[in-house]
């Protein structure tokens, strides 16, 4: 080995050591400056964990519930799923403007990808909260919370993808005499529909769960029904709430993990 | 005769930087089979890609057919690529889908917008697709998956493809880059018997100095974007040779013996 190569490896072992002494420093740092005890934080631990056993096992008054839990789990993992859709199929189209290689030009394609970037970029929290204002608490604040953001995170995905996996045969086409449409049906989409659909489910997922959060927030949906449960300290009630929403997720991870399988 | 397609003091500047072509001059006549050779980056592709308006020439005109390609306006190039037949290194396929759908693909230029985003094709259509396949020896194929097939197979597809098209002319992007020499061959000898039984036009990229002097009648030179030689295949020289590739003696694998 030359004394080239080594002097790389001794390079990274230094930089790695200085990036954790780093990290130490930040937390050491961070904790006086917050006055955090960090033995008292860890003597909490067991403490916590007992009184969260105590008071969120479900308890049979909350089982009693858990037809109207499912039935508004039901209702939100419905809508997650059908903002998804919509904001997929606007996003699909959006997204043949923003492509190196079917934009119609470029202004038109930084633009798009402009636009997509702010849609992405704000959380759909913050978006919820800016669309209670002209909804106020009602289903469609939460569900344009989410389709702003799908749409945003989509479009830039479909971008890239479309760029990556589908340029040769838009070419291709294109040298054929196609027009735009068969272009986009014959050639874009059957290439490029693995990977769409794996985000697409990957998106549901996400809303599932973000749905939830911005439910509290509407008061809508499986979201509310938590606030209120906890607002009213049946903590174990509330805890079913959880419990089901992480059993529906897991089981739609699950479950997209088989398509994926089956499509690719 | 006027020839098929003239190449009129062509230049092209990609980006208003990189200067691809400088005043290219040249003809080719109904039925040629012409090769081009360079080196890299020397503008094979981009002579190519001028043809059928995958890209744009800066100056010059391009007359196919007695058109203007530079001038023609969105029908008018659709007319042109409809006539117009491309090879690819790569293929370019759809590989997600059958061997006979990518080879209906080439009808797609002569379709309805609305009949060709729905892919519907009429039954003569596909008729003539299986007998194009039968003839490249793909009967066995039709109905496989493309990204099933071997290099040789899926070149043979890309063929299939631009005959569906019923084309005038052919473009040949280095289509034996990617393909080891058995295959090479299967598919050099398909092109040459396209060109000679159907009479079409066929302008290759290669970098097979070798295969390109078999194959073709005629061979253009091009160094730095201009035209360097331009004359009957067996007329090359091995000094031409090095002067196209601008290189010394002994330095070319084609010296290699
Ligand atoms: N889309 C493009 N944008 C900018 N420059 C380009 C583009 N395509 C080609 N060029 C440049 O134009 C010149 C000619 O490229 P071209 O692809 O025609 O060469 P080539 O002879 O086909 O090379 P190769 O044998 O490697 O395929 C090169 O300098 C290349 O970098
Ligand atoms: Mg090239």
């Amino acid at each position: 080995m030359s004394d080239n190569q080594t002097s790389v490896f001794v390079k990274r072992k230094r930089s790695f050591t200085l990036v954790f002494l780093g990290a130490c420093g930040l937390f050491l740092v961070s904790a006086a400056v917050t006055g955090y005890d960090v033995i008292a934080g860890f003597e909490s631990v067991p403490k916590a964990a007992g009184w969260m056993a105590k008071n969120f096992i479900p308890n049979a008054q909350a089982w009693s519930r858990l037809p109207n839990i499912l039935a508004k789990l039901t209702e939100t993992a419905l809508v997650s799923v059908a903002v998804t859709v919509c904001a997929a199929g606007c996003a699909f189209f959006f997204s043949l403007l923003g492509t190196k290689t079917t934009k119609v030009n470029p202004w038109i394609g930084r633009t798009v990808r402009i636009i997509a970037a702010f849609f992405r970029n704000v959380p759909d929290i913050v978006w919820a909260i800016l669309l209670l204002f002209s909804f106020g608490q009602n289903i469609l604040t939460g569900f344009f919370a989410l389709f702003f953001a799908t749409f945003g995170m989509l479009t830039r995905t479909f971008i890239e993808t479309i760029d990556e996996v589908s340029a040769s045969c838009i070419e291709a086409l294109r040298a054929t005499g196609a027009t735009f449409l068969p272009t986009v049906f014959q050639g874009i989409l059957p290439s490029s529909l693995p990977e769409i659909v794996s985000w697409v489910l990957y998106m549901i997922e996400t809303n599932i769960r973000s749905a939830t959060l911005i439910g509290v927030l509407t008061a809508t949906g499986i979201g509310a029904m938590f606030d209120l449960y906890y607002k009213r300290m049946d903590y174990s009630s509330a805890s079913l709430v959880v419990i089901s929403i992480v059993v529906l997720v897991v089981a739609i991870e699950m479950i997209s993990n088989q398509i994926r399988k089956v499509i690719m | 005769m006027a020839p098929i397609l003239e190449f009129r003091h062509v230049s092209k500047i990609y980006n208003g930087a990189t200067r691809a072509l400088t005043d290219v001059s040249f003809s080719v006549e109904e039925g040629e089979f012409v090769s081009v050779i360079g080196p890299s980056g020397s503008g094979k592709s981009t002579i190519l890609r001028c043809i059928n308006r995958l890209v744009d020439a800066t100056r010059g005109e391009i007359i196919f057919d007695g058109h203007d390609i530079n001038r023609a306006d969105k029908k008018e190039i659709r007319q042109i690529r409809k006539k117009t037949g491309m090879i690819f290194q790569h293929y370019n396929l759809v590989d997600r889908l059958s061997v006979v759908e990518n080879v209906l693909h080439g009808r797609l230029g002569h379709k309805h917008t609305l009949t060709g985003a729905a892919g519907y094709y009429t039954e003569k259509e596909k008729e003539n697709a299986f007998q194009i396949l039968a003839k490249l020896g793909l009967t066995e194929q039709a109905y496989k998956r493309c990204d099933e097939l071997s290099g040789g197979q899926k070149q043979r597809v890309g063929i299939a493809r631009s005959l569906m098209q019923e084309p005038r002319l052919i473009l040949c992007d280095e289509p034996i880059a990617s393909l080891d020499p058995g295959s090479s061959k299967v598919i050099m000898d398909h092109l040459s018997v396209i060109n000679k039984n159907m009479k079409i036009t066929c302008i290759f990229n290669l970098h097979q100095v070798d295969v390109a002097v078999k194959y073709s009648q005629r061979i253009i030179g091009i160094t730095l974007g201009k035209i360097v030689y331009d004359g009957p295949a067996d007329q090359l020289t091995k000094a031409q040779i090095h002067e196209i590739y601008q290189s010394n003696e002994g330095e070319l694998i084609t010296d290699v013996r």
